[in-house]
């Protein structure tokens, strides 16, 4: 189901992405998703209709003409959340659960660990971490982390 | 009626906003903006309209009630969302995180209800004051009860170790003895040096200035030595096997409550452990902490008191030449203080990082057919060989510290015997002590820096057995999800009527099923279909208490299971699984497994029953066969048909059939069906099937999509609908698979399964 340019992504008055594809169909209030959204988030977005099924596939979301992308890059902000842990201010204690407050790249705000196993290591030097409300914290470089940050990090490593 | 909202931290600044005599009826803290950053906002349900602070923003803006507004809730990945719209366009919308997400459905409620009385004009229905689900106490305005969330938000402390007193209680006899036999074996080895004393001053010195030796004296103090030697040994076994013993019931007891409050946990918890990790904690960690307990503890104690003592009796001697032996002390226990911190954590990740080293053991071992199969042998060596080298530098780091840490120890205990020596001497040489209170000081404190010495490694080995103390305490901790109630309800005579009020179920931040509404009669037999991923099996797993749900009830003849024990109420289901799981043990045995004390006619008759009887008459050693962990030796029909015996057995009111007939051909598939056909009969029955043949006799389909029931029914009546059941019985007929929604399966469905 590749998609080619011979299709309309539209947004009506309820906020929702409408899809209408080559043949004709139209399926309203498509969401789309992303299959790798850490291992390659730019690649493969899927666009998953009201049901549940796949209405369409985005191979490259780079590719797309630009009103488009915007429109699959807005609905995608304003689903995905994900956010990127920048700094460590503190952790409550090293034994969990443990509260941590924590800078992200959507702002400040604290977060639960229930145990280190909650704490998943993507690759070399990422992690994502999983909070108390099953909320995923990343970490994309541990070494881009301040030291402080790393110090603390460590102890649940 | 005090207001559930009073203690809200929002209330003033909402309250503010009001007009007069308008009450407040529901509010939500927003604490994402519309980009999703992180923000402070709030949305307020009045009596006359919808008011909301936008995150990051000051002014106010409202909407007032008007026909067609409507407040859609939604949530995707832990993030909950609330729509505001009417017929024509979307008015405006609001984020927040999951954990505000009971307070948003509290929200949405009040907001209906407001609109509804707006239009009608009716005074709008108070709602039921919101109690928790687990312990009954009123929860705040954020729908979080304040008791259970205190209880689990609290890190254990960091005392760990003293939690350990807990076990120690019922022993407190024996470590008193244990106790008073170590205060005096510890004095009688302070004799002997004390004994060198006269044997120099009297009797060597006279010598070698020209008197001769006293025979008698010398006989008296060689007898007290000897004497003093082998009273602290008789003291020292006796005290060493006192305490022994003692930490060995101890490790036995620390042990058993372990494993015993892990039966206890839910499912929930296990579908997040890995086997290898839960079976180190159990088994060595506890093992490390008997060991501190038994040897470690015991051997610091003895130094603590020998420092003591000869601490006391070097000041008795001689105070100066005393104070200078001591004064390297607060320098030593500074630096111990120092290391211990270091230390420490690097014990904990070596820890983390073994059990990185048992856990591909448990992963590998178990799949190695896998392995095998796609020749990945070479693959998962890499794997072991990664973690072990982790764990070599891990050790490596924490050996660095440590292995600088005894030489040091050893270094200032040669410094401090040179600064006695040079003191001694020059104290002798000024006639202010004798040659034998020097040597009786010197054979002292040779004993006490070895202790020192001894006494830093119990830094270590506190510090290891704190975080196995803390391991095993994280178990013991961690309070089940399916709580038993503080005041179980009686359970009436149970006739099999479930209902399922407005179910839903939230497994991490992923929605698995949505408002559940089902009556199910008693000896009904309910068909759930659906495809894979649609919430069967979680629907089931909430039926049978694995977990509890996340809103609405689950009530069995009209109480809420919550509120019956556990055990209870699951004396009453029943449970077949797809892949049944047999222990090692008789054939015997595990028919009896739900019920121990059957006797070998029931058995016999539940296996007939099951037509297990004659396969099992074919085996060697009939009933009394062994079978092992997975049931080797026995076929998948033949392990389905013991299984089903286990659950006639018990003749549970309630019977659960999870893709019962699923793993076996078409053949077996019919003895089972046999054997099934005779178990649901009279019984309440919820059975998951994938192939919808099997589920002919039901009285009734119930077919889930992506979790909810989206159609109720029996056959002639779903298929005469052509809805979702029709197609799904299309497919099948035509032996086409059965397309996939492009939702995966939740991880929990696995993990419930063939457990």
């Amino acid at each position: 189901m590749t998609m080619d340019t011979d299709y309309q992504l539209t947004r009506n008055a309820f906020g929702r992405l409408v899809l209408t594809t080559a043949a004709g169909d139209v399926c309203e209030g498509v969401v789309p998703v992303r299959a790798f959204p850490i291992a390659a988030p730019g690649e493969g977005i899927s666009l998953v209709g009201p049901d549940g099924h796949e209405a369409g596939w985005i191979e490259r979301l780079d590719q797309l003409p630009a009103p488009q992308r915007q429109l699959v890059e807005e609905e995608l902000g304003r689903r995905e959340f994900m956010p990127q842990i920048r700094r460590i201010r503190s952790v409550s204690s090293f034994a969990t659960p443990s509260t941590w407050q924590v800078d992200t790249d959507r702002g400040a705000t604290s977060l639960v660990l229930w145990g280190e196993e909650f704490i998943r290591r993507l690759g070399k030097s990422g992690l994502l971490i999983e909070d108390s409300h099953g909320i995923h914290f990343l970490v994309r470089d541990i070494n881009g982390l301040d030291l402080a940050s790393r110090k603390l990090l460590d102890r649940f490593l | 009626m005090k207001s559930p909202l009073a203690a809200e931290p929002w209330r003033s600044e909402a309250l503010a906003h009001l007009s007069g005599g308008e009450s407040l009826e529901a509010g939500l803290t927003l604490d994402l903006d519309e980009a999703l950053r992180y923000g402070r906002g709030l949305l307020v349900v009045t009596d006359r309209r919808l008011l909301a602070r936008f995150p990051g923003r000051t002014e106010w803006q409202e909407w007032p009630y008007r026909r067609g507004l409507q407040l859609l809730h939604h949530d995707h990945a832990g993030v909950g969302g609330l729509e505001l719209q009417d017929e024509s366009a979307r008015l405006g919308g609001w984020r927040f995180t999951i954990g505000n997400n009971p307070a948003a459905l509290r929200l949405v409620d009040a907001f209906e209800r407001q609109l509804e009385s707006h239009l009608t004009g009716r005074p709008a229905e108070r709602p039921e004051e919101d109690a928790c689900p687990k312990c009954g106490a009123p929860l705040d305005g954020e729908g979080e009860c304040p008791v259970c969330a205190r209880e689990i938000h609290a890190p254990p402390s960091t005392r760990t170790l003293l939690r350990l007193g807990r076990f120690a209680r019922p022993y407190r006899w024996p470590l008193f003895w244990g106790f008073v036999l170590t205060l005096a074996s510890t004095a009688a080895a302070m004799v002997p040096p004390y004994l060198s004393m006269p044997l120099m001053d009297d009797v060597l010195i006279p010598y070698q200035n020209g008197k001769p030796i006293d025979v008698d004296l010398v006989m008296l103090l060689l007898g007290g030595l000897l004497g003093a030697a082998l009273v602290a040994w008789g003291l020292g076994w006796a005290r060493t096997y006192i305490l022994s013993l003692v930490a060995e019931h101890i490790g036995k007891d620390l042990r058993t409550v372990t494993f015993e409050h892990l039966m206890g946990l839910s499912l929930e918890y296990y579908g997040g452990k890995r086997t290898g990790d839960l079976m180190a904690r159990i088994g060595s960690e506890s093992d490390r902490i008997c060991q501190f307990l038994s040897v470690q503890v015991l051997d610091f104690a003895t130094d603590v008191l020998m420092i003591a003592m000869t601490a006391v009796i070097l000041f008795s001697i001689s105070p100066w030449l005393a104070l200078v032996t001591l004064l390297p002390l607060p320098f030593i226990a500074w630096m111990i203080q120092l290391v211990r911190d270091r230390l420490r954590n690097g014990f904990e990740k070596a820890d983390r990082i073994w059990s990185e080293v048992t856990n591909v053991l448990a992963d590998t071992i178990p799949g190695v057919r896998v392995v095998k199969a796609f020749a990945q042998e070479r693959r998962e060596t890499q794997r072991f060989r990664a973690a072990n080298a982790i764990n070599l530098t891990v050790n490596d780091r924490v050996n660095r510290v440590w292995s600088l840490f005894s030489p040091t120890v050893t270094l200032l205990t040669e410094i401090g015997l040179l600064v006695v020596w040079a003191f001694g001497i020059w104290q002798v040489s000024q006639d202010q002590i004798t040659v034998g209170v020097l040597t009786a000081f010197l054979a002292y404190i040779t004993r006490f820096y070895t202790r020192l010495d001894s006494m830093s490694r119990i830094v270590s080995s506190t510090q290891r057995a704190a975080s196995s103390a803390k391991r095993l305490f994280d178990i013991l901790d961690h309070v089940s999800s399916v709580p038993e109630p503080a005041s179980p309800q009686r359970l009436p005579e149970v006739k099999g009527r479930i209902e399922l009020d407005d179910v839903a179920f939230r497994y991490g931040n992923r929605s698995v099923l949505r408002g559940v509404d089902l009556a199910i009669a008693p000896g009904e037999m309910i068909g759930l279909v659906g495809h894979s991923g649609s919430g069967k099996t979680t629907l089931v797993n909430l039926i049978c208490r694995f977990y509890d749900v996340t809103e609405g009830a689950i009530r069995l003849e009209g109480i809420d299971i919550r509120q019956l024990a556990v055990a209870d109420y699951r004396r009453n289901i029943g449970l077949v699984l797809q892949e049944p799981f047999l222990f090692f043990g008789t054939v015997a045995d595990n028919i009896a497994y739900g019920k121990p004390e059957a006797t070998r006619e029931e058995v016999v008759a539940a296996a007939r029953a099951a037509h297990a009887h004659e396969f099992i008459l074919r085996l060697p050693q009939g009933y009394d066969s062994l079978v092992g962990e997975r049931g080797q030796g026995l076929s998948g029909g033949e392990r389905q048909r013991i299984s089903i015996a286990r659950a006639l057995l018990i003749d549970p009111r309630i019977l659960i059939l999870d893709e019962a007939t699923s793993s076996v051909d078409t053949e077996t598939e019919k003895e089972i069906q046999k054997a099934l056909d005779n178990l649901v009969r009279g019984r309440t029955t919820i059975a998951i099937a994938h192939r919808l043949s099997t589920l002919r006799k039901a009285d009734r389909l119930v077919v889930m999509d992506r979790g909810r029931i989206v159609e109720v029914g029996n056959h002639d009546e779903l298929m005469a609908r052509e809805g979702a059941y029709y197609r799904l019985y299309q497919a099948q007929a035509r032996n086409v698979d059965v397309e996939e929604t492009g939702e995966d399966l939740p991880r929990i469905e696995h993990k419930a399964k063939g457990q």
